[in-house]
């Protein structure tokens, strides 16, 4: 339960704002403790991982193919000007691979799946779903929050590489018909100039953006006021707040990753 | 009260409990008792609190101030693992029946079951699952979704849900409130059911007249935060009090003679 205090420390916004963050940590803090400690829900699990990965594919695959393709048209001109279209498939692999593919994931995913699951938590928590876990003396957190930031986490970084890798299609598709060159090529090209710091950078960013999707996700649904409206502001507060957060988290990491180039 | 319960253990007892939200003072005073095996029903009109009472007495909401007990335990001082225990033994019945809409009515029920009761084989989750399923007379529905169910078989699947864990207390939250008046009656009966198939001690916490007459052996009103008087039915409503009547009123949309209101209840 919230509390409201009636003074106010510092203003109420600071302290409604410090209150809130202090919220976010012990419920994170939970997550982890949660975790261990016997009684796992792994067929929860795997049915959130299969919906996470069923509801975004879709839009993924349009949206990571289409990407990978503009972003090798628009490129072409540039690199023509210099006569280096050949370095067209390392320019758009290091793109998609480092930057594009983890972010355009992650951004339909707090959309998609983060919005759902904000939603459906604040309904089960209007209509007394949570509490009735509670009461029949089973651990809604275990069952309901563990499972879903578990499933972001690991599924997010699952989307990512294969969006970066529809993406890298795309970009073929359009290189094929304007440049001479065959699969094997392309990929032998394209994968050139990536590192092995290139990917493991795009899997913790990846990781850490599901793992932010999920857990504010659920945050924001478990945490739902009372009544009908308390189902939209979940959803929609769960898609604001983590896209935000991921915006943080990817000025950080980049600036994290390029002090190891 | 005294006189025809004293020698009964008390499962439930409340003593001096406040319960405040903000400014907000819900409950001021309240203290019971309820004894083994018998049905106490709470009245009172929405908004009185009956519901925060029994979220209290299952550890949902923490009080402010004074005791609670259930089956000699201090709720409030239990820890996790001790609120666990003792909510295998507590059934609650939440007003809008609170079930589980992404799952069947068969996953619903067993759904407590399983993450409670270790090393269940299918077959006897099954057989559990069938019988509460009977007792509730709703053997058809196993395989459905909850948002295919009316509103009286979403009660009944509810209570099920409860049963399934054998409980020594049931605390049903408005049993009867948005159901058709024969539907009201099945539900009443099978509270009194419950009771003697389950040897459940119960708190009923409703607004309306008839199942608190049906279902109940012991009445309490609850008028601005306490309880304002408790009896049989006849003892609590045989009064002149203004409080009362004015609740009579409320039941029976207005019919401005008393005797009139005592006609329509002793139907
Ligand atoms: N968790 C809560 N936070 C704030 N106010 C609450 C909460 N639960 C109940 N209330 C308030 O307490 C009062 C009593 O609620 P309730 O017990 O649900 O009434 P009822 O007797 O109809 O069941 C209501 O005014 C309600 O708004
Ligand atoms: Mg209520």
């Amino acid at each position: 339960m919230k509390s409201h205090p009636k003074s106010y420390v510092i203003s109420k916004r600071i302290d409604n704002f410090s209150l809130r963050v202090y919220e976010a940590y012990i419920f994170t803090r939970r997550f982890f403790m949660e975790i261990f400690g016997g009684g796992f829900e792994f067929q929860e699990l795997i049915k959130q991982c299969f919906e996470i990965g069923y509801k975004s594919l879709p839009l993924i695959s349009l949206t990571g193919f289409i990407t990978g393709m503009v972003f090798t048209k628009q490129s072409r001109p540039s690199l023509m000007e210099f006569g280096a279209t050949s370095w067209l498939p390392s320019l758009v692999s290091i793109a998609i691979v480092r930057a594009l593919a983890p972010l355009i994931t992650s951004l339909i995913s707090a959309g998609k799946v983060g919005s759902s699951i904000g939603a459906e938590l604040a309904s089960m928590r209007v209509t007394e779903q949570i509490d009735a876990m509670e009461v029949s003396a089973v651990n809604p957190f275990k069952f309901l929050i563990v499972t879903r930031v578990l499933a972001t986490t690991i599924t997010i970084p699952i989307l990512s590489f294969y969006c970066a890798f529809v993406g890298l299609m795309g970009s073929f598709l359009d290189i094929t018909l304007n440049e001479e060159t065959n699969l094997q090529a392309y990929f032998q090209n394209a994968f050139e100039q990536i590192t092995f710091l290139d990917i493991g950078s795009a899997l913790i960013k990846a990781v850490a953006y599901g793992f932010t999707i999920g857990l504010v996700g659920c945050y924001k649904g478990y945490y739902a006021n009372k009544g009908t409206q308390g189902v939209g502001e979940a959803a929609n507060g769960a898609v604001v707040t983590s896209m935000f957060l991921i915006f943080l988290e990817e000025v950080a990491i980049v600036q994290v990753t390029n002090w190891f180039r | 009260m005294a006189n025809h319960t004293t020698e009964r253990e008390s499962v439930i007892t409340i003593r001096g409990l406040y319960k405040s939200f903000g400014d907000l003072h819900v409950l001021r005073d309240v203290n019971l008792d309820v004894y083994r095996g018998e049905n106490v029903v709470v009245l009172g009109r929405s908004g009185t609190g009956k519901s925060v009472l029994i979220k209290i007495i299952s550890g949902l909401l923490t009080p402010d101030k004074g005791s609670v007990k259930v089956l000699g335990q201090e709720v409030a001082d239990l820890n996790d693992k001790q609120l666990r225990e003792l909510r295998l033994k507590l059934g609650f019945l939440f007003q809008n029946s609170a079930l589980y809409d992404s799952m069947t009515v068969g996953e619903n029920l067993e759904f407590p079951l399983v993450r409670n009761v270790k090393n269940l084989s299918r077959g006897e989750i099954n057989r559990k699952v069938a019988e509460v399923l009977d007792s509730v007379g709703l053997k058809k529905t196993l395989h459905q979704m909850p948002s295919e169910l009316s509103g009286g078989q979403r009660k009944r699947i509810g209570i099920a849900r409860t049963l399934i864990l054998n409980p020594e207390i049931m605390l049903y939250d408005e049993p009867t409130a948005g159901l058709d008046p024969i539907t009201c009656i099945e539900i009443n009966k099978l509270i009194n059911e419950v009771r003697s198939r389950y040897n459940t001690t119960s708190i009923i916490i409703t607004h309306d007249l008839t199942c608190a007459k049906v279902t109940g052996d012991r009445i309490l009103m609850l008028l601005e935060g306490r309880f304002l008087r408790q009896g049989t039915f006849e003892e609590v409503f045989d009064t002149n009090e203004e409080q009362v009547k004015n609740f009579y009123d409320y039941n029976f949309i207005n019919p401005p003679s008393s005797s009139h209101t005592t006609h329509a209840i002793t139907q």
